[in-house]
């Protein structure tokens, strides 16, 4: 089937996709966009957390077909005219990528708390990031990278 | 595999009745997984997602008619003064990105027995709304809508259109055992809710029987016991025997298994903890509001 | 604490970017931003999609395996069964044990029968699915405890054994007033690394192969793929894709044959990418322990002797159990002094899932079991948990149990005097549920809630030991590139996301003086890196790349001494400029180079271990070894059996950190996973069968699950390793699970003999 959909801020549109297979494939080995990562493919990680009409969703359990006229936003659209998101530079910055695996995902559910709590406490924090299994980093600079996040952000 | 996408109720209940090789797709979160993992090749996905009816709730003669199809952030977001214990449930539902996605419908339509949404709809005498292109609407009494493990009472031309909920009108409480602290699927959950206005209780039983159940005896038990008390007028503390005793009873209710997740004696007894601990709650909370 | 440590700390000049400083990673920006090539993102022209068929049975007799009906499926364009393997039809990674593809005998459930290569995932699971396989189930060896008996079915010929490690020392038949003693077990943990297997072979025009790989050591790897493929070396170049964590998981092989062989057979580019469940099932696991241990002591608390049986369930193939065995065997016992040892430690062949390498391997399992007996011995004799340890803890001069001096820092009493000393998590407040055990389960207000304190000590031998040739390779070039000078290092050692780019970098800097460095991509173009595990990276390719870099600085200082008509001893070479004796600038670096670049090569290795004794396990069997200790503050619903970690602190000493970040970083990671295995981490294996091979119900600490941690790092430099640096990666997991046990021991007032600790297991039901 075909499916088009706006990705980053682009229409796409895409042929011969597969009526079973994911948002996630069709990003990852159709459209080029491999950055959504494939840890799970059961909802339970993050790894593959994206935009969709603007809510942090799963993209592996979202049907490529579901994404039909929808505006998807990947990890891959987040830093503006080649300057990193705050969220990505604090990440960078204080040490929460390790293999970097789990990191696409947790970048854009940073992102989303931030969006919508712009001083999110330790616990809100833990909360909204629940979902975003990392096996590297014990989660510790991955708080870090939030709070500083959001301190910039708050001050800029 | 075929793509099915209705933008109408009515166009979804027509593909419905034409296709029963469709499996019907809302927040994908249960569907996706069997797909992704090889569970299920079924011969179209029916995709909800687009019919706007769904999507919505409301007022309906002191019920709340919550459309199939919204999703749990909508519930904890917009519902939580009237359906306090549905909104409980909600927010320990997988992670923030599944409670954007996952819907009650969706729950009702997978009806596990680990769905974490049937202990409050049993708890609050919920009744679930379903539909066909040829027989048009009927509504099923929750605690009659599960009738086995992962299976329910849906004819195979119908739909799940909407939960219809009475608001709350005393105190509910929903608790979940996991053994992680997120992001976990019940070894056993409990849900109660206390009806002032008639003097009953209601409970619901997770992931501890072949079906979620509601625990009757426990139920007239303990909302003998306050009457017979007089606690409903005088809203003093309930003892803690009486609580204990309502959790046993809670316990006996259930018919659990061992699993991978938790054995049957642990979800015996986890039950009754929190079916005390909770109703304990709930009592208290009524105390404080009068 | 590092300041305080300071006497004995390595002082190396502060060069910007160099060892000591925290650098960023110089992947972490194509991290953020979604560029980075992990294995499973790689894409080629005209690329299939390659699938495995596996064994539903622990145990089975192949009797025959038809592949037409898959053949026939439009969109393949191979299947392949143990009969298309060209070479030998075996691999290991000690020992050639495990098939390519089974052929006579299936011995585990998930073992690879048969590949496909197709247009598409979907065609290729498809096409798996319509191969039938004609099984003869047979009775499967599913309890180690079984394996040995001489009426368990034979996984292998000759026998189930796959090592006995026997530790005599001291008096044979020792005494003593004071005797505790239990049976503890540990169960099977998954590496649950978050990259899936990943690989992108590419046929290539000489008959040879191209395989782009997420791996922990490209050189064995590649001596495995000749031996099954029939090809020589040059024939089979491996290019390390971006990986996805490691933790010991991917050792062992897992798409690298299958994957070169569907692209050999249909001169297409094969992408192989397991999904969770295949990965559950498509690498080796830890390995399961049961251990019964003794401890004799003075009525002081004062060891007198130990004595310990473990025994490791190896599953179907022998990947890496006679290591994990070595381990289990002769650091067992944990970082104390006793003057009599007798330690038996068995690895068996079962028709479980294969165990083999993961992160802390064998000490990790025997911690849990010392560290509880600690703490009975404590309480037998009514003496503080804490003191007992620093009593009995190793002192650097003391005598390990193998009969090794341990002949660096052993700071055994001070790193538990500092997890004791810190400062102790605020009380319980109940009044946000997400703060309490089960969180917003919402199963207490503060009921039953107990809280619990358990502290642990732990050591791990560094890098590869027992003899083993333990070596790394670097290549480093120095060049002008746009007119500055430019260090380019090159080694095989597998970045699996611990930083060793980064510290390649540093040291590169510290060494040459270059700002500018480097990393090539990691490939068998230059000598093997050696295996990222075993917490050797830092230790053994940094060694490599430091000498590789002094003999590139030689070559420079003599190119000068050239140009200048002096003698290379009298110069320097410092911030790109070549100085005089007195400091004074004579040369720039790029004057040197000129237009011809310096590279050197240098194959590196530390101090040769040795095999230990067959019948008292006495030698030298280790080059190095670290210590860490972890406080865990826990509150425990005793009603329910739910925990919650409210603090997990730890403290270790590292030698040298070389990136004091990235060492925070290792230790943080490290604990979660210890804390993982004591409460939540387990592959439920039935008669053979795993149970929860996904993420719903195979369970890993979230971010709710994992408490703040307070680190503090020692650095006591080890006068024999590069820099004075120790090992890092490995020790937090040892200590953190039993620190964990400990405090929901404490909490609960339970004995709790095996992990991970189950809310049943704490509530009795």
């Amino acid at each position: 089937m075909r499916v088009t959909t706006t990705v980053n801020g682009t229409e796409q549109h895409v042929d011969d996709v597969w009526p079973g297979e994911s948002l996630l494939y069709m990003l990852r080995e159709r459209m080029g966009l491999p950055g959504s990562k494939n840890a799970c493919e059961q909802g339970e990680c993050g790894s593959c957390t994206v935009y969709l009409d603007g809510e942090p969703v799963c993209a592996c359990l979202v049907a490529a077909g579901q994404a039909i006229g929808r505006e998807v936003t990947t990890v891959e659209g987040l830093a503006a005219g080649g300057a990193l998101h705050p969220v990505q530079e604090a990440f960078v910055e204080c040490g929460a990528v390790q293999c970097g695996f789990c990191t696409p995902g947790l970048v854009v559910a940073a992102h989303d708390l931030l969006e919508r709590v712009p001083r999110p406490s330790d616990l809100e924090i833990r909360e909204a990031l629940a979902g975003n299994l990392c096996r590297c980093t014990g989660y510790e600079k991955i708080l870090d990278a939030v709070r500083l996040a959001a301190d910039r952000q708050v001050r800029a | 595999m075929d793509f099915l996408q209705p933008t109408s109720w009515q166009d979804a209940l027509a593909l419905r009745g034409e296709r029963p090789d469709a499996l019907p797709l809302a927040g994908g979160t249960d569907v996706m997984v069997d797909i992704n993992f090889d569970r299920r090749r079924p011969g179209a996905l029916l995709d909800l997602g687009r019919v706007p009816e769904l999507r919505e709730w409301g007022q309906d003669d002191g019920r709340i008619r919550l459309g199939a199809g919204v999703p749990y952030a909508g519930i904890i977001g917009n519902l939580g003064a009237q359906l306090p214990g549905l909104a409980m449930a909600s927010r320990t539902v997988g992670s923030p990105q599944i409670r954007i996605r996952g819907t009650v419908g969706g729950n009702l339509g997978s009806a596990s027995p680990a769905g974490d949404a049937h202990p409050p709809l049993l708890a609050a005498g919920a009744v679930v709304e379903v539909a066909s292109a040829a027989r048009g609407t009927r509504e099923i009494p929750v605690a009659e809508f599960y009738t086995g493990v992962k299976r329910n009472a849906l004819e195979p031309d119908e739909l799940i259109a909407a939960v219809l909920i009475p608001a709350a009108s005393g105190p509910q409480q929903f608790s979940k055992v996991g053994t992680r602290n997120a992001m976990v699927i019940a070894v056993s959950a409990f849900a109660c809710a206390l009806h002032p206005d008639r003097r009953e209780i209601g409970t619901g039983i997770g992931s501890a029987a072949p079906t979620p159940r509601r625990a009757p005896e426990a139920e007239t038990f303990l909302a003998g016991e306050l009457d017979d008390a007089g606690l409903w007028d005088s809203r003093n503390a309930l003892p803690e025997p009486l609580a204990a005793a309502f959790g046993e009873r809670v316990a006996a209710a259930a018919s659990p298994i061992d699993d991978v997740r938790g054995s049957a004696a642990y979800r015996l007894h986890s039950l009754s903890v929190m079916a005390r601990r909770a109703i304990t709650w709930a009592w208290n909370d009524l105390r404080e509001a009068a | 604490m590092s300041a305080e440590a300071g006497t004995r700390t390595t002082r190396i000049t502060a060069t910007p970017g160099g060892v000591g400083d925290t650098p960023l990673r110089p992947d972490g920006t194509l991290k953020v931003t979604g560029e980075f090539a992990y294995a499973s993102d790689l894409w080629h022209d005209e690329m299939v999609w390659g699938a495995t068929l596996r064994s539903p049975h622990p145990h089975a007799r192949i009797a025959g395996i038809d592949i037409t009906e898959a053949l026939t499926l439009p969109g393949v364009f191979a299947v392949l069964t143990a009969a298309d393997v060209p070479g030998e039809n075996a691999f290991g990674l000690e020992h050639a044990d495990q098939p390519v593809l089974a052929s006579e005998f299936v011995r585990y459930e998930g073992e690879p029968v048969a590949i496909v290569a197709a247009d598409h995932p979907e065609t290729a699971r498809r096409a798996a699915q319509r191969i039938r396989v004609d099984y003869e189930v047979l009775p499967a060896v599913t309890d180690p405890r079984r394996a040995m008996d001489a009426d368990a079915p034979a996984v292998h010929r000759p026998g189930n054994l796959v090592r006995h490690l026997t530790l005599r020392r001291g008096n044979p038949d020792p005494k003593a007033p004071v005797v505790v003693s239990l049976d503890f077990e540990v169960g099977m943990q998954d590496q649950a690394f978050l990259g899936p297997e990943s690989g992108l072979a590419v046929p290539g025009d000489d008959g040879g192969v191209d395989l782009y790989v997420a791996t922990q050591w490209l050189h064995v790897d590649q001596r495995q793929i000749c031996l099954a493929l029939g090809l020589p070396p040059e024939k089979v170049r491996l290019t390390l894709a971006g990986v996805g964590g490691a933790f010991g998981g991917r050792e062992d092989l897992s798409v690298h044959v299958h994957a070169c062989l569907l692209a050999l057979r249909t001169g297409k580019p094969v992408k192989m990418s397991y999904g969770r469940e295949e990965s559950f099932f498509g690498h080796v696991h830890r390995h399961p322990a049961t251990m019964t241990y003794e401890f004799g002591a003075e009525r002081d608390g004062t060891l007198v002797y130990a004595k310990a049986n473990l025994l490791f369930d190896g599953g179907a193939y022998a990947s890496s159990t006679a290591a994990v065995v070595g381990n289990g065997g002769t650091l067992g016992l944990g970082p104390y002094r006793f003057p009599s040892v007798a330690v038996d430690a068995y690895g068996v062949f079962t028709n479980n899932p294969p165990c083999g390498a993961m992160r802390g391997f064998g000490c990790v399992q025997a911690a849990f079991a010392h560290e509880a007996l600690m703490d009975e011995l404590a309480d037998a004799v009514g003496v503080d948990r804490v003191e007992i340890r620093q009593r009995n803890g190793m002192r650097e001069g003391d005598v390990n149990i193998t009969g090794q001096v341990i002949d660096s820092a052993a700071p055994v009493a001070e790193l538990l005097q500092i997890v004791r000393d810190l400062p102790m998590p605020p009380p319980l407040d109940p009044s946000d549920i997400r703060a309490l055990p089960g969180a917003v389960g919402n199963t207490t207000h503060g009921e039953g809630v107990v809280r619990g304190v358990g502290y642990a000590i732990a050591y791990k031998n560094v890098g590869f030991s027992e003899g083993f040739d333990d070596y790394s390779t670097a290549r480093v070039r120095l060049e002008l590139t746009g007119g500055e000078p430019v260090a380019t290092v090159h080694t095989a050692a597998a970045e699996v996301g611990q930083g060793l780019i980064t510290v390649e970098q540093q040291i590169c800097r510290t060494e040459l003086g270059v700002e500018r460095v480097v990393v090539h991509p990691k490939t068998t173009g230059v000598g093997s890196g050696g295996s990222t595990s075993a917490s050797r990276q830092t230790y053994v390719t940094g060694g490599a790349v430091k000498a590789a870099c002094e003999s590139v600085r030689a070559v420079v200082l003599e190119r000068a001494a050239a140009l200048l008509g002096r003698s290379a001893g009298e110069l320097r070479l410092d911030g790109e400029k070549l100085l005089g004796a007195s400091g004074e600038v004579l040369l720039g670096l790029g004057d040197v180079l000129g237009t011809e670049a310096v590279e050197e090569t240098v194959e590196w290795r530390h101090r040769p271990t040795h095999a230990i004794d067959p019948e008292t396990g006495q030698g030298n069997a280790h080059v190095q070894f670290a210590f860490s200790a972890h406080r865990a503050v826990v509150d425990v619903d005793v009603e329910l059996g739910l925990v919650k970690v409210v603090a997990l602190d730890s403290a270790q000493d590292v030698g040298k950190a070389i990136n004091p970040d990235a060492v925070v970083g290792q230790i943080h990671g490290g604990s979660a996973q210890g804390m993982g295995l004591a409460l939540m981490e387990e592959m439920v294996v039935t008669d053979g069968h795993v149970r929860n091979p996904s993420f719903t119900d195979y369970l890993i600490p979230t971010i709710l699950d994992m408490p703040p941690m307070q680190v503090q790092v020692l650095e006591y430099a080890d006068p024999h390793a590069p820099y004075g640096v120790r090992g890092v990666g490995e020790p937090p997991t040892i200590s953190s699970g039993p620190a964990v046990a400990a405090a929901v021991r404490a909490a609960t007032g339970k004995a709790l003999h095996r992990v991970p600790i189950r809310p049943e297991h704490i509530t009795g039901t």
